[in-house]
């Protein structure tokens, strides 16, 4: 800060540290994840004991190496994972990283909406909680946000689905999309994963109203967790930026008050927003694997608490791994974004 | 140092006299009591409402024994089984699950199987916590330096997948009822210890460059005194409001454990999250009672703890707290602050780290 360096290599400088760090990170994650999956024995005894004999076990432990030194299963493990290997899944016996393949992208696709619904509710009622602070508006708000908190999103999504989908019948109960529309895909060859994309694919406006009746429900239900989160913390900020002298300044040069809380005191506000706001990327992916449970979504969290089920653990550490990398990948970019909205941040 | 004791006197309108030097009733200065005090309107409204919800919480678990109408996992009375999926009537208020047991009864026990998990998680996260938060900013060095890399690590773990990772290391997945409360209770306490450590460490190095643990030091006074006595005491002043949000978090965790198959076997004792595991079959076929009143349980239990750590929190911030009390508050943390030299800042200190 001191000695005033050009932007462009304090920034640069700033990433790449930044991006170094995640190397000790993502490796204690991984590292964690390894250890306690071998803390309870070995992956076959787990899935496949009493199942099978004695003998046969052995025999599969040994073929699938689990009987050799921790230490080299460890670094075979991290090798691995460089390459791009996260093993071979027990009860179905699929590579992890066709599974993640395969539900990656339904996964993804829900938190999207989530993402959507919780910016459409969170960010305005937010902004009037805060510009209304401690009137009707923020109490109804506020008492709305630790509501949507206290929630266990499964059962935000059992109340939904009972009322919309069982006894009105407004929207399907669970799944992505209907055997039709699923037909339909197929035989525009839409295969990207993202149903929404697919159903614009077949170009069949009713595939498309299918694909969003499935997605309405789950995306309301997380988007609802996410926006209670992102309701509190932009009231928060901006409380901070109203009671600041440049926004007294400005309503004092006259001003239009809804120009004052979309304008003034939203834009320095947005960093601690986006700041906290992406960390929130952990607690959507937990809310998705909860909510997908709920609705058959067949994502990665629906595969993980099948995986769970059957006590695979060499799936479950994979896709546990995956999740983490991605906090950890979307925590820096977050911290990037960061610094290029502030310069302060790059000190 | 004597300015914001002053200006917390006569111009707040529960502040008595007495208060200002410290000296009132007993019970007006425990530690809730003074914020239901201190707090105005909207805010002493959410924190009531907080303390109400958590009283009802904890007299349900405490008197579950005599509240229940029947035991957790009690399928039959002496005139015949309970019947599967039974809807709501005089013998069984909530109904009956899929498995044949009074809701009511389950949903009740639940809160002493719910109580007992918060207990163990926050104790044992507070003592972990602190222990390691203290010693590693007191002495720094390589091993603090690593320590902060695990906790920002680990604090960055989704939080619910961390802990089925431990239930599946401490338990094996299900077990019996105080098996299941340890395992859930120690995974939820691995989450929660980044937390206590990074704000005990932050405060701790804050702390040890204060003038009056120099003096300690000069004095000659052990290591293990200066932490215990000076450094302590005044770097855990932020953690009530950090135990209460963790509280819910811990019941939402739980329930969050139960729902994927990693809680406490219905025999064993009641669990929320596994009796609305058992519902989302039920609710596609239209049978509400088995997932709405476990599922309102757990919200109410969480809701009243959030409200009051919310509440809590609001009052420490100085940003959230309302304006016209802001000195006051200033002038009763330093009244009850341990240390007198740096009190003119205690203000600041008491701003929690974890806002979000």
């Amino acid at each position: 800060m001191a000695a005033a360096p050009t932007a462009g290599s304090a920034l640069g400088r700033y990433v790449l540290v930044r991006f170094l760090l995640i190397i000790p990170t993502v490796l204690i994650l991984v590292t964690t994840v390894f250890v306690l999956m071998r803390a309870t024995g070995d992956p076959i005894t787990a899935a496949l004991g009493g199942r099978l004999t004695p003998d046969q076990l052995a025999e599969r432990i040994s073929a699938a190496g689990y009987d050799r030194p921790i230490l080299v299963q460890y670094w075979e493990y991290l090798t691995g994972i460089l390459t791009g290997d996260f093993g071979t899944t027990i009860s179905d016996n699929r590579p992890v990283t066709e599974v993640l393949a395969t539900y990656g992208a339904a996964t993804l696709e829900l938190s999207a909406y989530a993402v959507l619904v919780a910016l459409v509710l969170g960010v305005p009622f937010g902004m009037i909680a805060a510009y209304r602070r401690d009137l009707l508006p923020d109490a109804v708000l506020r008492v709305l946000a630790i509501l949507a908190y206290a929630t266990p999103v499964f059962f935000a999504g059992l109340l939904l689905k009972l009322i919309f989908s069982v006894w009105l019948g407004w929207f399907p109960v669970a799944g992505r999309v209907s055997t039709g529309g699923e037909i339909a895909m197929r035989q525009a060859g839409a295969d990207s994963g993202f149903m929404l994309v697919d159903a614009f694919a077949t170009g069949d406006p009713a595939v498309v109203l299918d694909v969003l009746s499935h997605a309405f429900l789950p995306a309301l239900t997380l988007g609802l967790l996410t926006a209670g989160v992102f309701l509190r913390l932009v009231r928060t900020n901006m409380i901070g930026t109203l009671g600041t002298e440049y926004v007294d300044a400005a309503r004092s040069r006259g001003v239009r008050e809804r120009r004052l809380v979309t304008a003034h005191a939203w834009r320095p506000a947005l960093i601690p927003i986006i700041t906290v706001a992406g960390m929130q990327i952990a607690m959507l992916l937990v809310g998705a694997v909860l909510t997908e449970t709920t609705f058959e979504w067949r994502g990665l969290g629906f595969q993980l608490s099948e995986y769970l089920q059957a006590r695979d653990f060499v799936a479950v550490q994979g896709i546990v791994v995956v999740m983490a990398v991605v906090v950890a990948v979307t925590n820096f970019l977050v911290d990037v974004i960061a610094a290029l909205v502030d310069p302060r941040v790059r000190f | 140092m004597t300015a914001p004791e002053i200006a917390g006197g006569p111009g707040a309108a529960p502040a008595t006299p007495e208060h200002l030097g410290g000296r009132g009733a007993w019970w007006r200065r425990l530690p809730v009591v003074r914020q239901v005090r201190q707090s105005v309107g909207l805010q002493r409204g959410m924190l009531v409402a907080g303390l109400v919800l958590c009283a009802v919480f904890v007299v349900t678990a405490v008197g579950a024994r005599w509240i229940a109408p029947y035991g957790w996992s009690q399928l039959r009375t002496p005139d015949g089984t309970f019947g599967a999926q039974q809807p709501p009537s005089a013998e069984h208020w909530f109904g009956t699950t899929v498995g044949g047991y009074d809701v009511l009864s389950r949903v009740v026990w639940g809160a002493q199987t719910a109580l007992l998990v918060v207990i163990v998680a926050v104790l044992a996260s507070i003592v972990v916590g602190v222990l390691l938060g203290l010693v590693s900013g007191y002495f720094g060095g390589w091993a603090d330096r690593i320590l902060v890399l695990v906790a920002d690590a680990v604090y960055a773990f989704p939080s619910l997948l961390l802990a089925i990772l431990l239930a599946i290391v401490i338990s094996g997945g299900q077990s019996s009822m105080w098996g299941g409360v340890l395992a859930a209770a120690l995974s939820i306490t691995v989450v929660f210890v980044p937390q206590y450590f990074r704000v005990v460490r932050a405060e701790v190095v804050r702390i040890k460059s204060e003038a009056f643990v120099d003096a300690a030091r000069v004095l000659g006074t052990p290591h293990r005194r200066i932490m215990t006595r000076h450094v302590l005491r005044n770097s855990v002043r932020t953690l009530p409001l950090i135990v209460t949000l963790n509280a819910s978090e811990a019941i939402l965790t739980l329930a969050g454990l139960g729902f994927l198959g990693f809680g406490i076997e219905p025999s064993a004792a009641a669990e929320w999250g596994y009796d609305l595991q058992r519902a989302v079959a039920d609710v596609t076929s239209g049978i509400w009672w088995t997932a709405l009143f476990p599922g309102l349980a757990i919200v109410l239990a969480a809701m009243g703890m959030t409200l009051v750590g919310e509440s809590l929190n609001d009052l420490a911030d100085p940003r959230l707290r309302v304006r016209a009390r802001n000195r006051k508050v200033a002038g009763s943390v330093a009244a009850t602050s341990v240390a007198t030299a740096p009190a003119g800042e205690s203000s600041a200190a008491a701003d929690p780290k974890e806002d979000s």
